[in-house]
């Protein structure tokens, strides 16, 4: 295993507040970076905008940081043309599922061999606390003076509905089953979606740490995930959030893998011209 | 209007015009190569509206025995194919146009022969062999080589049985006979030369161009007229290796190419106004992150959906100014086959250079015509990447502005690119200090840019009165319309390369007595873009926005009255 130093960035001077959910999910990614003793400089950290999408800049890996809902679109992009590379998208609710709901629904659909880590703590850090897409129906926020009035987005049930080949959940509180499933995620081939449910301890005074630990559970050892019907109904099922592999489809086409360049030749077409 | 200096023993122009799905695109895409291999000129261009089925569409064909490039409204043979026609092309006949068909559609036209296509082909057992008919007689007509006609006929159809390509290439011949004896005989002088050439439309001349530039990768969406060009480009992904997406809209796909480039890739986006509107957060993303992006947008008529199947020069100001923030871009529109092939190629090369926004402004008009050319010669691809180590800086200071660009991957560095401001290593930053320097390194590069241009062309007698300004796909048609003037005081300056606006094009400008600005667009954006740059009066607009391009003859007719 490699020490989680070697993804450190010295002097990074970090934007989140004092006991924000990304503490927990940094020292995550981290530790699965090194116990998969992934070189820094064969991985790609691909964010949006937004609080969670700050954290390639305290990662020391390569960094794309896009636009606001845009890091699946580029982290599909550098997947095509590096095979080889590590790539993960990371980003927040707001950014996935909002701004980028479309790139979601598509990028799920063509397979790519990525990672999707989403931070999820229900609410809009960076813009100060306006609901985001997976805020509950009910919630005062800083902008929905009356609560909110329209449904909460269902990741999860989403990912299930358009067959995922990979579709986990997690809370940023459990560090050993949050590391153990970023390291499946990678591991994985073809998409993998980990919805990190993440106290936002400034905007969000209802889904809180204590909150998440009285309403998640983990999914037992005999839990079939590739059950889909099932998965659908964990999926569904929001009086009681399921934590782990909830669904997973390992049959699926990658995309990278059927286009044109690497039909026959493996070389990354990235490396194809380099003097 | 007839002009008198085109002799119609020389040149032949024919227009067919009938329904969506009635079978112009076929008796195009065959008369077009039976002619071509006869060793005669062809340019060949079509309008069509946005429908599938039904509607009225034409395409005008020019035969010729010199080299033909550009649009004429003079129609010398008209075959109408359905009864709205006639009427529609109205405007473009004159009382030398014959109109040849079925004598349903050619009416009591003082000109016309009626022919009985379907009969014809009813003869050799089906009605649908009538457009083989029409190939022949037409064929016959132009005095086009019989052989050339049955190999062509047959290329055609060789996916379908022996039986329907002999009844096809026996309709032709049938055809062929009788176009020889309608009294219509052309003798166009055929060249050898022309046999070996190529036929080309713009869309493949951008596309072909960018292969040669190294382009593998595109990822677009679909919007007429710029899918053409990402056809051609999966068409040839096999062939050439390139990576091919269709993305789920415009933003996917020009962050995706953006992306690409950031991880190694040279890639290109195909679009229009309304899809590259879409794209504009990408195109400032890429200049703050100095990852450069090559842009095809294929012009049509706007506001927003506008005429999707038509031509206008009218997203100048939108590619000029898209993107909020300062950052230096390229902008290229190819007046000719031969410069979109140069300019999209040049276009990665300049990407890769200067690590910002390049685009190739085209039109429909300029896409969908085509016309035989010599086979295009390779390009010189420069490359700029380098291997990076653990020191590696991204956006290292540099006096030209220009930062070594690594990739992912290659070397032990690690790429880090931001979309926030940032320091050397990509970092987020809110320093004044810092954030000064960047925006004057990303600015730097426009003094580099600004001495690497692609110059206007000058076509015409050094001691001008009057010059004719304009850009993109109207080269050709002035470069007509100039001759047919014959008037050795006006000559045209043609940019290829309307921004950064060449500085040398000042002295051209001085020289001239009035300047004429001839654009496809309702408010002249390159005049005004002139002025903003030199200062000079560019008050003299021809400005054309209906829809379709200039003709030849609108041109010298424009002309005419400005040099009165």
């Amino acid at each position: 295993m490699f020490e989680t130093k070697l993804y450190d960035i010295p002097d990074a001077d970090i934007a989140w507040c004092p006991g924000c959910g990304n503490f927990g999910i940094i020292n995550e990614l981290k530790t699965a970076l090194a116990q998969l003793e992934l070189e820094p400089h064969r991985v790609v950290l691909v964010s949006g905008i937004g609080q969670a999408a700050k954290m390639p800049q305290y990662v020391k890996v390569n960094m794309f940081n896009g636009l606001h809902g845009r890091s699946l679109p580029a982290a599909v992009a550098i997947k095509m043309v590096n095979p080889e590379l590590t790539v993960i998208a990371e980003s927040g609710d707001g950014c996935t599922y909002g701004e980028g709901g479309n790139h979601f629904i598509h990028t799920i659909r063509k397979n790519p061999d990525i990672t999707n880590i989403v931070h999820d703590n229900q609410i809009y850090g960076l813009t100060k606390g306006q609901a985001s897409p997976t805020t509950a129906r009910g919630q005062v926020t800083s902008l929905q003076f009356d609560g909110v009035y329209v449904d909460p987005f269902n990741p999860i049930a989403v990912a299930v509905a358009l067959d995922a080949s990979f579709v986990a959940r997690t809370f940023s509180g459990n560090f050993n089953l949050t590391v153990e499933l970023i390291k499946m995620a990678i591991n994985h081939k073809g998409y993998a979606l980990i919805d990190i449910l993440q106290p936002c301890v400034t905007f969000n005074k209802v889904n809180t740490y204590q909150w998440y630990r009285d309403n998640t559970y983990i999914l037992p050892d005999n839990y079939d995930p590739t059950d889909r019907q099932q998965a659908f109904k964990i999926a569904t099922d929001t009086s009681k959030l399921a934590l782990g592999v909830i669904y997973k489809n390992p049959n699926k086409p990658i995309f990278e893998e059927q286009l044109a360049p690497y039909k026959t030749d493996k070389t990354p077409v990235a490396y194809r011209n380099l003097k | 209007m007839i002009d008198e200096n085109v002799s119609k023993i020389s040149e032949v122009s024919i227009v067919l015009s009938g329904a969506a799905g009635q079978g112009i695109q076929a008796v195009e895409h065959i008369l077009t190569r039976v002619a071509k291999g006869s060793g005669f000129h062809i340019f060949a261009t079509k309008e069509y509206m946005s429908r599938v089925r039904g509607g009225n569409n034409s395409t005008s064909i020019r035969i010729s025995e010199r080299p033909v490039h550009s649009y004429t409204d003079r129609i010398d043979i008209l075959v109408p194919l359905s009864d709205n026609a006639l009427e529609r092309l109205r405007p473009r006949l004159s009382k030398d146009t014959v109109i040849l068909g079925e004598g349903r559609y050619v009416g009591k036209e003082p000109n016309s022969i009626s022919v009985n296509f379907e009969e014809i082909a009813e003869s050799f057992g089906n009605k649908i062999y009538e457009n083989s008919v029409s190939i022949g007689v037409l064929s016959g007509i132009i005095g086009a080589d019989e052989d050339v006609l049955v190999k062509n006929i047959s290329e055609y159809f060789a996916k379908k049985s022996q039986e329907v390509v002999k009844a096809n290439v026996n309709a032709a011949i049938r055809g062929y006979e009788l176009g020889k004896t309608l009294g219509l005989r052309y003798n166009i002088k055929p060249s050898e030369d022309v046999k070996a050439q190529l036929l080309m439309n713009g869309a493949e001349a951008v596309a072909r161009g960018a292969i040669a530039g190294g382009c593998n990768f595109i990822s677009s969406y679909p919007m007429s007229p710029a899918t053409s060009v990402f056809t051609e480009l999966s068409r040839l992904s096999n062939k050439y290796g390139i990576l091919i997406d269709q993305a789920e809209d415009e933003i996917a796909a020009a962050n995706m190419a953006i992306a690409a480039w950031y991880a190694g890739a040279r890639a290109m986006v195909s679009t229009s106004g309304g899809g590259f509107a879409l794209m504009t957060e990408a195109i400032s993303l890429s200049g703050m992150i100095e990852t450069p992006i090559v842009v095809h947008l294929g012009q049509r008529p706007g506001p927003a959906t506008g005429l999707p199947t038509r031509t206008e020069q009218g997203d100048l100001n939108l590619v000029l100014y898209a993107g909020h923030g300062d950052f230096p871009r390229i902008i290229y529109a190819p007046g000719n086959l031969q410069e979109a092939y140069q300019l999209a190629a040049r276009a990665f090369n300049v990407a890769d250079k200067y690590q910002v926004p390049v685009f190739v402004l085209t039109d429909q008009y300029f896409l969908d015509s085509f016309y035989n050319v010599e086979e295009m010669q390779p390009v010189n691809v420069e490359r700029y990447i380098v291997k990076t180590d653990e020191n590696y800086r991204r956006y290292e200071i540099t006096e030209d502005g220009v930062s070594p660009r690594g990739i992912p991957g290659y070397g032990t560095g690690v790429v880090r690119v931001d979309s926030d401001e940032h320091d050397e290593y990509g970092h987020i930053t809110e320093s004044a200090q810092v954030r000064k320097q960047m925006v004057e390194k990303r600015l730097r590069k426009e003094k580099l840019i600004s001495q690497d241009f692609v110059p206007p062309t000058f076509y015409g007698n050094p001691d001008y009165e009057y010059l004719v300004v304009a850009w993109g796909s109207t080269q050709e048609n002035i470069k007509e319309a100039l001759e047919r003037l014959g008037n050795d005081k006006i000559a045209l300056l043609h940019f290829s390369q309307v921004y950064p606006v060449p500085r040398i094009a000042k002295e051209y400008f001085e020289k001239a007595k009035k300047v004429l600005f001839l654009e496809q667009n309702a408010r002249g954006h390159f005049a005004d873009l002139v002025k903003l740059t030199f200062g000079i009066d560019t008050s003299n607009r021809i400005l054309k926005y209906d829809g379709s391009e200039f003709s030849v003859e609108e041109i010298v007719e424009a002309l005419s009255q400005e040099v009165k």
